[in-house]
């Protein structure tokens, strides 16, 4: 391959190029002006964010709907410490990520220069893996390590720095075939030992259950895992993460787990006999007190993550490897055993009729009522969430029926976060309908990327379920501080639909049931950004709650 | 329980920041460590003493195996192991007592590196007994300032810790 001269700045493009990146979501600055440069004429779509925030949650957003590596790109300095809060996330929710980001010239860095961060420094707790580069000649090589990093294993955000001085540095491009990382080399098969041992587990046991997460989304092991429980006609439950894993109305889904799950869920891990554990963490939302969790069960825990093992919980069967890998070669040998869960099966349907999902269904509009509407009018759409009781109806009441169409950010419970991920996923997937179901509070720390999304001409629907609170801090208050409603109350503050016209945007407002759908169906039908103020009853709570600290099947029905 | 652990690592700048920070935001205890380049240039090897249950050292095992500039790591088991440490300590003395450190020094197959008319730097290598029981015993005479390096380990006999196992 011949090889040219060209500048660090052109160097990343070629990068980007060879990694097959389509869109960055970005904003510039002094120290990534020769970046900004090159992507003048470069055939790569970049979409001008208002703040750095949004352009790390829209890299997000895209890549949980894609399944591709998401690219922002900031400048040094604010620039860069403004994209720590999307990159936590992205960390935290195990998401693809390349952050790049502007630095001072290599000699000015520590000399706390203007527009100088440690950026560095400051995501090393919150990134795979990070570089600084020095030197332009190692722009092609870091690429291709960071692109393969952020994708590979148990993905997760990187940063690259590079100073301004190295992009405008000339260098002779040449891309590496291969990556030589001699501390990183992720296990992808499961031991066979472990799987046999574990498909006898599964054939031992008379109520099993999956428990899965956001590692089957990862691995695109839906299909295996749907086999694999219809073959065993095991229950499945997800994590928040694992929404949209498995058909929510599925006859074998019991829905969601843990502290806002369903009763059902709860009771089913509570008195199973195995635990088949695929691509979860056993977070506290989701074990509830640690000691009494599922008491009578022993645990198959799969993951990519060693670490993972073993960290929460005691493990009965560990296996390491791809879920998708995993669940594949696991329905191999339990394909020819025999279920014997129709006790169990039995049992569990009886939970499910006698501790259905619901809410009180009178006149008034209720936000589960908001979200059972934009399920009827679009079935197949993304839905991308803000953090708090908005989130958990999402979750709750949208019939989940393919893979990346549940866009939430679950470990970090990052607000601000679904506006502009639901902006992601609508550029990567600009075919389907992404609604993001938002909180008044919550959309209010990013509402300035309506200008993004008209600007860019990219419509997503946002559902505000406006109760003038801090719901779901409202909620605790109410339950546990005795409703003092210390600084949760944010009503009549502001006019969304103006707001959404300030910014060319489409704004509607229901505040009747009856005007519900109507609205919605304006909404699709405009093809524009849209939001819409959905005002709902103040005082709504999530239920059922499990309290913090109990067993999960200490589970209370709220009113 | 203390357990030794010898970690071979990429020899590049901020690895040393990687590790160190790994540990204090998991809430794991360093009681010591050492630095240093391996026979191969282009990787360095910790020596790092953790303490903690097992629970606790599997978590540091496998977090750190995630660090991708951390190439290796194993434990050296305690009694299979040589184990070192370097001290430096500065004695103050005067004609009475100098004597009798440089006697307590040969004791112990120490080393006087530094002769001065008020004091004497002693160099010792050994295992974190043998410098603790130094170190009392100079206690007596005045420390006017002391430098320890951490321990460092290799097995013993054949078996290696070698990247590519």
């Amino acid at each position: 391959m011949a090889k040219i001269k060209i500048s660090g700045a052109r160097a990343v493009i070629e990068s980007l190029y060879k990694e097959g990146v389509e869109v960055i979501f970005g904003y510039p600055g002094g120290t990534v002006l020769p970046l900004y440069d090159e992507l003048y004429d470069a055939d790569i779509r970049h979409i001008l964010v208002r703040h750095e925030q949004a352009a790390a949650h829209a890299a997000d957003g895209y890549a949980r709907a894609t399944g591709k590596v998401g690219v922002c790109l900031a400048t040094s300095g604010p620039g860069a410490t403004n994209l720590v809060t999307g990159i936590a996330t992205a960390y935290m929710d195990s998401v693809p990520m390349v952050a790049i980001t502007g630095q001072v010239p290599s000699t000015m860095i520590g000399n706390d220069a203007f527009q100088e961060a440690n950026i560095t420094g400051i995501t090393l707790p919150i990134t795979k893996h990070n570089y600084l580069i020095q030197d332009a000649k190692d722009i092609p090589r870091v690429f291709k390590e960071a692109f393969y990093i952020a994708g590979t294993g148990r993905p997760g955000p990187v940063l690259i720095d590079i100073p301004k001085d190295v992009q405008i540095e000339l260098i002779d491009f040449e891309y590496p075939e291969e990556i030589n990382l001699r501390g990183y080399k992720p296990t992808a098969a499961g031991n066979e030992q472990q799987v046999k041992r574990a498909a006898s587990l599964i054939l031992d046991s008379d109520r099993p259950i999956f428990y899965v997460g956001g590692g089957i989304i990862i691995s695109e092991a839906s299909k295996e895992l749907l086999n694999l429980a219809e073959t065993l006609k095991a229950p499945v439950t997800t994590t928040l993460m694992g929404m949209s894993a498995f058909p929510t109305s599925h006859p074998l889904s019991v829905g969601m787990l843990g502290m806002h799950g369903t009763k059902y869920a709860n009771f089913a891990i509570q008195e199973s006999d195995l635990i088949i554990a695929v691509g979860v963490r056993f977070d506290d939302r989701v074990t509830g007190k640690i000691s009494a969790f599922a008491p009578n069960a022993k645990i198959i825990h799969i993951d990519i993550d060693p670490a993972e093992i073993g960290k929460n919980v005691r493990v009965d069967l560990p296996i390491v490897g791809d879920a998708k890998n995993v669940l594949k070669s696991l329905l191999n040998h339990v394909k020819d055993g025999k279920a014997r869960t129709g006790e169990w099966n039995k049992k569990i349907s009886v939970w499910k009729k006698e501790t259905p999902l619901t809410y009180r269904k009178d006149d008034l509009l209720r936000p589960q009522y908001v979200v059972e509407q934009l399920n009827a009018v679009c079935p197949d759409a993304i839905i991308a969430t803000e953090v708090g009781q908005n989130q958990m109806w999402a979750a709750q009441f949208f019939d989940f029926k393919t893979p990346r169409t549940f866009i939430s950010s679950g470990g970090l419970g990052t607000m601000g976060y679904g506006f502009p991920a639901g902006m992601g996923a609508k550029v990567g997937k600009p075919d389907s309908t992404v609604i993001v179901v938002a909180g008044d509070g919550s959309f209010q720390m990013n509402s300035q990327e309506l200008a993004t999304v008209v600007q860019n001409d990219i419509p997503v629907i946002v559902a505000i379920l406006n109760n003038g609170f801090l719901g779901m801090v409202r909620q605790w208050q109410e339950l546990f501080f005795d409703r003092r409603y210390s600084e949760t109350c944010m009503h009549n503050c502001v006019d969304f639909v103006k707001l959404a016209e300030a910014y060319g945007a489409l704004g509607l407002r229901a505040t009747k049931k009856s005007e519900v759908r109507h609205v919605i169906e304006e909404a699709v039908k405009s093809g524009r950004p849209t939001v819409i103020d959905f005002v709902v009853e103040r005082e709504e709570n999530v239920s059922p709650m499990v309290p913090a600290g109990a067993a999960i099947n200490e589970i209370l029905e709220l009113e | 329980m203390k357990h030794t652990l010898a970690i071979l690592v990429e020899n590049k700048p901020g690895v040393l920041t990687r590790v160190a920070g790994l540990f204090s935001r998991r809430a794991f205890n360093i009681e010591s460590l050492a630095v240093g380049v391996t026979e191969k240039p282009d990787t360095s090897r910790m020596t790092i003493v953790v303490s903690g249950d097992e629970h606790v050292f599997e978590q540091v095992m496998k977090q750190l195996n995630k660090l991708i500039d951390v190439i290796r790591v194993s434990e050296i088991p305690a009694g299979d192991a040589v184990n070192r440490e370097l001290a430096l300590i500065k004695v103050g003395v005067d004609s009475s007592t100098r004597a009798e450190v440089m006697q307590i020094v040969t004791v112990f197959r120490a080393k006087i590196v530094d002769v001065g008319i008020k004091s004497l730097v002693i160099e010792i290598t050994g295992d974190e007994e043998k410098i603790n029981a130094m170190e009392q015993l100079l206690r007596h005479f005045g420390i006017k300032e002391m430098v320890r390096t951490g321990k460092i380990a290799i097995n013993r006999g054949a078996k290696t810790v070698k990247v590519g196992k």
